[in-house]
């Protein structure tokens, strides 16, 4: 594994993710979030998990991130000012990053390194969705129904 | 058939009772109906009577006793009971048969009276109680009819409820006579308390029997004339006799009945049934208590016929010599003579209960005049009257042979003669055989002979629903005589549970002239006195009475009563009186305050708890309230609808449960 | 210098503690959503590390939970953008802080 590479990408992700929590402008914000989605995919790509990087791409780049920019220029007539940065907010956040890591790093089991990886093959994921996997498989795709049932149902006009 | 009686004696009374009520659910205008009821009632008890009398005469000595427990408490029980013996057997013969005359007689007397139906009920209620009184077997049922007997008193005393002098005499007659009843009560409380029972006779344990009388030791004097307090008042002894004469204001059957022959003789009686209780420890036959009653009963003899004299009203002459009489049959039960008593208490029954009946026909017939100065000549408008009234007057009078009076008379005179403390009552009694005769003699004259005064312009002879019960009465009087006589002395065996034998010779005896020649002293003196009474003399105008022309301030005085009234009224009732009005003043100023005061002190109390609840638990609850209102609030402060407020929170639990969790292993 | 598993998940963690600051800093409901979705990819991103790291061979359990991870964050998304939109409609707002119907 490649570790310039691996910083690279780290620092872009968080990076752009800083940007996506602090950008005032709401439009670069949302465009950062997708620059922060990309980074994540690249990462999956170093991890050898090609196929979830590709499957974020489509999915969470290609689908949610164009969903909220579609839901942003819909909602865009409240366009006031922001508050002021929320410091309780960020103390949270940081306090939470603090633990987090404090409890990586007293946990000694993961200092490890990264072991040789026989190469995941889609074939190999696919035959696991449909085997073992099999039951969240069908249960995944009664939720996606649901949730576009239930999308629906809330922007439906009202009948007069 | 005697058994059967014995068991069902309870009957005798229960028949009138049932009668009065009966009565009483009858409407004002049945006259009839309420006549029938109450004679039907009276001759059922009569009936029952001769059936109860049949049985004492089986054998002597007879006594049957029925007892029953009326409720228990305790250990004990309260018993009652009755019993048929020659006494009870013998009164309820007198009192069945004078009522029923009486009740005949008042069908007539009282045939224009509104009030005939409650008269009736009165009447039967009356003869109820009075029968009950003489057959109960325990000195509490005693106790329960003579009150009942005093309230049926009471009632008829105070008929005519329009007239103030009748209520203000029934009033009168109830206080005096509860003035003795107390002390009647107050004997049967104590003799209740040594001897722990209020029955005669019970098979060896009653009160009058050998083992309760030993109880009594030494009490027996004190419970005796304890109980003799209620013969005083019943029988109108001195000092209680002031009710009899206003008992008059009553219509004159009930005078017959009540105030002659029968209620006032319960005294008399009393004393006869508890005789065992005075003559406990007797010495010779005397004892305190005994001699008490001789010479309360003496007094009263010779008291009341003095006053008899100077009387006007043709009943107060009588009353004043039931009381007379009733005196004489004290001191003969005083003395020893009870069977005397008690004959002489029977032979009275009938014929002052006659008397009666015809003064209530004299006075009918004279359009209710009583006055006797207003009356006269009589004789001849009234025959059947007159001639029932004389018979009633000689056997009042003590004319022996064929008047039972006068043979009643002559032994209580001589037991009387006998008695070992002193010869005085006899010479009293003696005393008051001549005053008898002379009052009764006076009053003859004023009202049958003579010329014809005011009231009697227009007398007509009663009907025969009034004189047949006088008929009647007057064959009694005479008829009764011959079981009285000394030839065949069968009452006077009877009573004391003798032998009768009839002996010629014994008819005639020295003592016996002795009366005979008073008698005839008493009536020729009144004669003598009275011949002109009524008639204007030279001197004397005419409604002027000779004696009082003789002797006027002695005369003045016996025509007051003596002024016992009066000395009464300014001690007894005045003292009464005071306390009556410092009683209302102590309630009025004194408890009134205290009892308002303990209502202030409920307000107070209340008030205090009032600000206590205000102030405290009130304040306390409300403080409570805002308390948990502000907690809430405070609490809902953390919803503030805002969601990174939620967030931060979940945000926040999360991160302590990862450092929880971190921390732990 | 080979990244360990350690680095990943300090990266990670900083990726969740970025999504946590923009789901509370932002006052447009849009940006709750976004923090959402980041911090779900930081998770995913922790699985997929820990799948790489754990000894060979295993089966792609890592990989599975994250595409389903993904799926239903999709369907999140959609049904929390409609919601955005139904809201919108009704009070005119999108201003989180005016969005406190729920308060006291």
């Amino acid at each position: 594994m490649n570790s310039i590479a691996f910083v690279l990408l780290s620092i872009l992700t968080l990076a752009a993710a800083l940007a996506t929590a602090t950008l005032q402008k709401l439009m670069h914000a949302t465009l950062s979030f997708a620059v922060t989605l990309v980074g994540v995919a690249a990462l999956f790509f170093l991890l050898g998990a090609e196929f979830v990087g590709l499957v974020l791409v489509f999915v969470y780049i290609g689908a949610v991130a164009v969903l909220i920019v579609f839901t942003i220029l819909l909602t865009r007539r409240d366009v006031g000012k922001d508050r002021g940065a929320n410091w309780g907010g960020a103390f949270l956040a940081v306090a939470v990053f603090g633990g987090l890591t404090w409890a990586i790093l007293e946990t000694q089991s993961v200092a490890i390194v990264a072991p040789h990886l026989r190469t995941l093959t889609v074939k190999r994921i696919g035959e696991a969705l449909m085997t073992s996997y099999v039951w969240p498989l069908q249960c995944v795709g009664v939720l996606l129904t649901a949730a576009l049932i239930g999308a629906l149902v809330l922007v439906m006009e009202e009948k007069r | 058939m005697s058994r059967w009686i014995i068991d069902h004696l309870w009957l005798v009374p229960a028949v009138p009772f049932v009668a009065s009520l009966a009565i009483l659910s009858l409407p004002n205008k049945q006259h009839k109906g309420a006549a029938v009821l109450a004679v039907a009632g009276q001759i059922v008890a009569l009936v029952l009577s001769i059936f109860a009398f049949l049985p004492t005469l089986q054998v002597s000595g007879f006594r049957a006793v029925q007892n029953f427990t009326w409720f228990t408490f305790g250990d004990h029980a309260l018993r009652l009971g009755w019993v048929l013996d020659p006494l009870a057997a013998v009164m309820l013969l007198m009192i069945t048969l004078v009522g029923l005359c009486i009740f005949i007689f008042s069908t007539g007397y009282m045939s224009g009276d509104r009030n005939f139906v409650r008269f009736f009920a009165y009447l039967s209620f009356f003869s109820g109680a009075m029968l009950g009184l003489v057959i109960s077997n325990s000195l509490l049922l005693l106790f329960m009819c003579w009150e009942l007997v005093g309230l049926a008193s009471y009632l008829l005393i105070g008929f005519w409820i329009e007239r103030p002098s009748a209520a203000a005499a029934a009033k009168k007659a109830f206080i005096t006579t509860r003035i003795g009843d107390m002390g009647f009560f107050l004997g049967l409380l104590w003799l209740y308390a040594r001897s722990g029972t209020l029955l005669f006779y019970d098979g060896g344990n009653g009160c009058l029997e050998s083992a309760g009388l030993a109880m009594l030791g030494a009490s027996a004097a004190s419970i005796a004339l304890l109980i003799f307090c209620g013969a005083v008042g019943k029988s109108g002894q001195f000092p209680l006799h002031v009710w009899l004469p206003d008992a008059m204001e009553g219509p004159t059957p009930v005078s017959a009945l009540i105030h002659a022959a029968t209620m006032v003789a319960a005294g008399v009686f009393l004393v006869a049934r508890v005789y065992p209780i005075f003559s406990f420890g007797a010495i010779d036959g005397v004892t305190a208590s005994l001699t008490v009653v001789v010479w309360i009963g003496v007094t009263t003899a010779l008291m009341a016929a003095l006053i008899a004299i100077a009387q006007d009203d043709i009943k107060r002459i009588l009353a004043y010599s039931t009381v007379s009489q009733l005196g004489l049959m004290m001191v003969s039960l005083g003395v020893g003579g009870v069977a005397a008593g008690m004959m002489h208490l029977l032979a009275h029954g009938f014929f002052k209960a006659l008397l009666f009946l015809g003064a209530g026909s004299v006075i009918h017939g004279c359009h209710h005049e009583q006055d006797i100065r207003k009356m006269g000549g009589l004789r001849r408008l009234m025959p059947v009257t007159f001639l029932t009234y004389a018979i009633g007057m000689m056997a009042l009078s003590g004319v022996p042979l064929f008047f039972s009076g006068g043979w009643t008379k002559e032994e209580v005179l001589h037991v009387t003669a006998h008695w070992p403390v002193s010869r005085l009552p006899y010479y009293f009694l003696l005393a008051g055989v001549v005053l008898t005769a002379l009052y009764m003699t006076r009053q003859i004259i004023y009202v049958f002979f003579g010329d014809r005064r005011t009231a009697s312009q227009h007398a007509q002879e009663s009907p025969s629903v009034m004189t047949v019960p006088l008929i009647v009465l007057a064959s009694c009087a005479i008829l009764f005589s011959i079981v009285l006589t000394p030839a065949w002395p069968w009452l006077h065996d009877y009573l004391t549970d003798g032998a009768a034998h009839f002996e010629i010779a014994r008819l005639i005896q020295p003592a016996l002239l002795l009366s005979l020649a008073l008698v005839a002293a008493g009536i020729g003196l009144g004669i003598w006195m009275y011949r002109r009474a009524g008639i204007p003399d030279r001197l004397r105008p005419a409604d002027t009475d000779p004696l009082e022309f003789a002797q006027p301030q002695l005369f003045r005085f016996l025509q007051n009563k003596m002024w016992i009234d009066e000395l009464y009224s300014r001690t007894v009732v005045a003292f009464s009186w005071m306390s009556a009005r410092l009683s209302d003043w102590m309630d009025r100023h004194f408890w009134d305050r205290l009892v308002r005061g303990f209502g202030a002190l409920g307000q107070l109390f209340g008030a205090f708890t009032a600000s206590v609840d205000e102030r405290g638990i009130n304040a306390g609850v409300d403080e409570t309230t805002l308390g948990t209102r502000g907690l809430g609030r405070l609490v809902s402060a953390a919803h503030s609808g805002q969601i990174q407020t939620y967030l931060s929170v979940i945000a926040i639990g999360a991160l302590a449960l990862l450092l929880f969790y971190a921390w732990l292993a | 210098m080979t990244p360990t598993l350690q680095i990943f998940l300090v990266v990670s963690a900083a990726l969740f503690s970025t999504g946590l600051l923009a789901a509370l800093s932002r006052r447009h409901a849009i940006f709750i959503l976004i923090g959402i979705e980041m911090m779900l990819a930081a998770a995913n991103l922790n699985f997929i590390a820990f799948w790489r790291f754990s000894p060979q061979p295993q089966p792609p359990t890592g990989v599975m939970i994250a595409i389903f991870s993904i799926a239903i964050a999709a369907a999140e998304a959609a049904v929390g953008l409609a919601l955005v939109i139904a809201v919108y409609r009704h009070y005119r707002t999108t201003n989180v802080d005016h969005l406190d119907q729920l308060k006291g």
